[in-house]
């Protein structure tokens, strides 16, 4: 073959990267949009301590987006995160706070019964949908036995590390960009996060290279367990006391943050920088940006519907130009 | 290797079977170092359950597997690979979310810790250079963003991808299914060299002139069982056909002398491609059968969309007379809906003429199933079964029943005949010729430079031009290759 071919290829190519390139920038844009408004709107929110505030509840929803990507990587959804963080939230404010060591058992046991699911649903075939949808009710059920009526307390050192001032970042920043890159680094660039995230691509082939699905189902759902577990209690750090139902909107926002970050619900293509920077997105389209655009409270949930849509809408086009 | 023993693999009364499908019936099989074997036998024959249990990824339910001379009570794919037995399946076994690097590192537990990356990009680029000269493949490509053809080469490529554990026996299955002919001779010649370096290799494909150019022993599966065994040269193509049985022997390549459709009958479909300089087009007439050749992704299934495209809506450069059907090659992408019946499968198509009131009229969807089972063949016990439960001949059977079945005048097929067996080819070709003679224009890409000697005329492509057109009368093999490396034709 001649240099021609490899020409006529290679620009082929380019052009595909060109709309890959624009749908991996596209959460980093809506994310930059959203700022601008803000800072339109308000430009003495765009400070150190704007961002603290802003971005307060930013750390938590970071978390479980996190671990509602490692579901949606082997192609299954976990509709039971919510209730998982309000669970766990619980189980900070009282247990661990009062009696450390029953608690820490009670959580580490939390992530056993999550990796246990996955391998439940790898080995019966099950809808993970419908699994996590009964698990939710299981840990709101419990999250009540726990704490009935809103109260508890938060670790002393839990508290003190959430509201941790590093000098110039802003902790919620700080801790995005370090969930960010530890979370890239760990599952696209590891050996192993290849595997991982290959499972979802095409679980037959990693079966016929040897590989173990199971073991990859109880990974994914251990790993979506641990940093359940890490949300609700940076929750209950910043809160500093619990509520059953606290983490109820964590569910669909994580799986918005995921979507929104550019992953896809089947086929193994997530990226977690991006999850990162799409929950940020929604934090502070949640709450801030509707509070200066003087949206009474009681049209918030629908302005933030109609922010998902427009950013999904753009990813939509943006796709059909990759064609 | 401390002892060389002289078989690497040894299957001794291998039976495997299927509820009451027998898909192996007492299998003896054996690979001699250095050797490649070409297998070959008709879709179900059990060419690829007898090459699942070689791999490892199937179990034999009586029977004995020896390798090196030791006798395997537990085998699996992890020890396969450990022995050095790769395979390469028909269905590409590719993560298509994962670069190509990470596509290799899949299949090499050892490519780990610091630096894994690169290694494995430079171990799967140094086998495409040395097996496919001018891939155009990174390292760094997305599977999911590549072409077949060249999905095809990477998976090929990583099958002889060498870290820690040896590799001695590579099971190829349909390997140039989606290659053109200029990169299926690459990789066949690769094949040759392995094995003059004693690496043994199983060939498996329904191109038998692969098979006689380059294996050095031919082994012949029919109802799970090996009905014949010998070196090469006892074969013919003929011979090969005779004992594979079901077809009546004839030679597919022969074309039936036809009269030539006239000059006069209305063109059904003018096509210019996008990138085409000067006023080269494709025209076909209705009743031809045009063929579009050339290297494999140079712009010919492109051009099939682009006509299928102009039958909905305005297209420049392309105008269409009549409806239009597309017979999809990728069948697993772009062709069956894989949850609905083989029924639902054909009837997607004519939805319109099925309809009574706003509903689908069941019996008519029926009705058209049914008819079109008899006369292509789909060899099934119920036609509301899964479409999956087809083999994959049958499934491409379904699909040339869904384009034909329709009101479409024009037919666009785009390399449809990928690991099909021959049965299932020369009844298909037949098919397409009497369809022609009805009246129906077949706009036929192929990369089987056998095929087109069905074509009334065939365009040959290269990047995304047409750069020749040759009449029936003008077609050769090496005409096509050779316009296929040809600039633009003036």
């Amino acid at each position: 073959m001649t240099a021609d071919t490899l020409a006529a290829s290679g620009s082929g190519r380019r052009g595909v990267n060109y709309a890959r390139l624009l749908r991996t920038a596209l959460p980093a844009i809506s994310l930059a949009i959203i700022l601008i408004g803000i800072a339109y709107l308000n430009p003495r929110a765009i400070s150190y301590f704007g961002f603290n505030l802003m971005l307060n509840l930013a750390i938590p929803i970071t978390l479980a987006t996190i671990a509602q990507m490692f579901v949606i990587t082997i192609n299954e959804l976990d509709l039971s995160i919510g209730n998982f963080v309000g669970f766990v939230g619980c189980v900070t404010a009282t247990w661990l706070h009062d009696a450390p060591l029953i608690g820490i058992s009670v959580l580490v046991l939390s992530v056993v019964i999550y990796a246990a699911l996955g391998a439940l649903i790898h080995i019966r075939n099950l809808p993970s949908i419908v699994v996590t949808l009964g698990m939710s009710f299981v840990w709101q059920g419990l999250a009540i036995l726990i704490l009935p009526k809103p109260g508890g307390a938060a670790p002393d050192w839990l508290q003190s590390f959430m509201g941790f001032q590093p000098p110039y970042v802003p902790f919620p920043i700080l801790a995005a960009i370090v969930i960010a890159l530890v979370m890239h680094f760990g599952l696209m660039r590891s050996s192993y996060g290849a595997v991982l995230r290959g499972a979802g691509g095409n679980g037959q082939a990693i079966n016929r290279a040897g590989w173990s699905l199971l073991k990859t189902k109880i990974v994914m759902f251990g790993l979506a367990g641990v940093f359940g577990v890490i949300s609700g209690m940076a929750l209950i750090g910043i809160t500093t006391s619990g509520d059953a139902n606290i983490g109820n909107g964590y569910t669909l926002l994580s799986i918005a943050g995921v979507i929104l970050g550019g992953g896809e619900f089947v086929g193994g293509r997530v990226s977690p920088i991006g999850a990162v920077i799409g929950s940020l997105t929604l934090a502070l389209a949640a709450s801030p940006l509707l509070t200066f655009m003087h949206v009474p409270p009681d049209w918030d949930v629908g302005a933030n519907g109609i922010i998902l849509i427009v950013v999904l809408a753009a990813r939509a086009l943006t796709g059909r130009k990759a064609d | 290797m401390p002892v060389a023993a002289k078989n690497i693999i040894e299957l001794d009364g291998v039976e495997r079977h299927f509820g009451a499908v027998r898909a192996l019936d007492g299998v003896n099989f054996a690979v001699r170092r250095g050797e490649c074997i070409g297998l070959v036998g008709h879709n179900g024959a059990g060419k690829s359950t007898l090459m699942h249990i070689l791999a490892g990824t199937g179990i034999a339910d009586r029977g004995s597997v020896t390798v090196n001379g030791e006798l395997q009570a537990t085998y699996s794919v992890q020890r396969a690979q450990r022995l050095g037995i790769r395979c390469v399946f028909q269905e590409l076994s590719l993560c298509p979310n994962l670069s190509v690097a990470e596509n290799t590192r899949i299949s090499h537990v050892s490519l780990r810790g610091i630096g894994w990356a690169k290694r494995a990009a430079s171990l799967i680029t140094k086998r495409l250079d040395e097996i496919f000269p001018g891939h155009g493949i990174e390292a760094g490509d997305i599977i999911g963003d590549l072409p077949i053809g060249k999905r095809q080469m990477v998976e090929v490529a990583r099958a002889f991808t060498l870290t820690d554990d040896p590799l001695q026996l590579v099971i190829l299955d349909e390997p140039t299914s989606s290659l053109d002919a200029h990169a299926a001779g690459q990789l066949l010649s690769f094949v040759r060299r392995s094995v003059a370096e004693g690496m043994s290799c199983i060939l498996i494909s329904h191109l038998l002139g692969e098979i006689l150019d380059t294996s050095d022993r031919i082994v012949v599966m029919r109802d799970g069982k090996v009905v014949a065994d010998g070196a090469s040269s006892q074969f013919d193509r003929e011979r090969l056909i005779e004992t594979m049985g079901g077809a009546e022997a004839r030679d597919a390549t022969a074309a039936i002398a036809e009269t030539p459709v006239s000059e006069n009958a209305p063109v059904m479909v003018s096509a210019r491609p996008a990138v085409q300089q000067g006023g080269t087009e494709l025209l076909a007439r209705e009743g031809e059968i045009v063929g579009l050749a050339g290297l494999a992704g140079h712009g010919q299934t492109r051009l099939l969309i682009d006509v299928f495209r102009a039958s909905t809506r305005r297209q420049a450069g392309v105008s269409v007379a009549a409806p239009v059907a597309l017979v999809a090659g990728d069948r697993q992408t772009d062709g069956v809906f894989p949850l609905w019946s083989i029924a639902d499968n054909i009837g997607i198509r004519s939805l319109k003429g099925l309809r009574r009131g706003l509903f689908i009229a069941a019996e008519r969807e029926k009705e058209l199933a049914h008819s079109w089972q008899k006369r292509i063949g789909i060899r099934t016990p119920d036609m509301d079964n899964n479409i999956l439960s087809l083999s994959g001949g049958n499934q491409q059977k379904a699909l040339f029943a869904r384009a034909l079945g329709s009101d479409a005048r024009i037919v666009l097929m785009d390399d449809p005949m990928r690991g099909v067996d021959v049965a299932t080819k020369l009844e298909v070709y037949d098919l397409i010729r009497a369809e022609a003679r009805a009246g129906r224009t077949f706009l036929w890409y192929t990369t089987e430079t056998e095929e087109l000697s069905n074509c009334d005329r065939v365009y040959v492509f290269r990047n995304g031009r047409i750069v020749a057109a040759l009449d029936r009368s003008e077609l050769t093999e090496e005409r096509v290759i050779q316009s296929s490396f040809e600039e633009a034709a003036p």
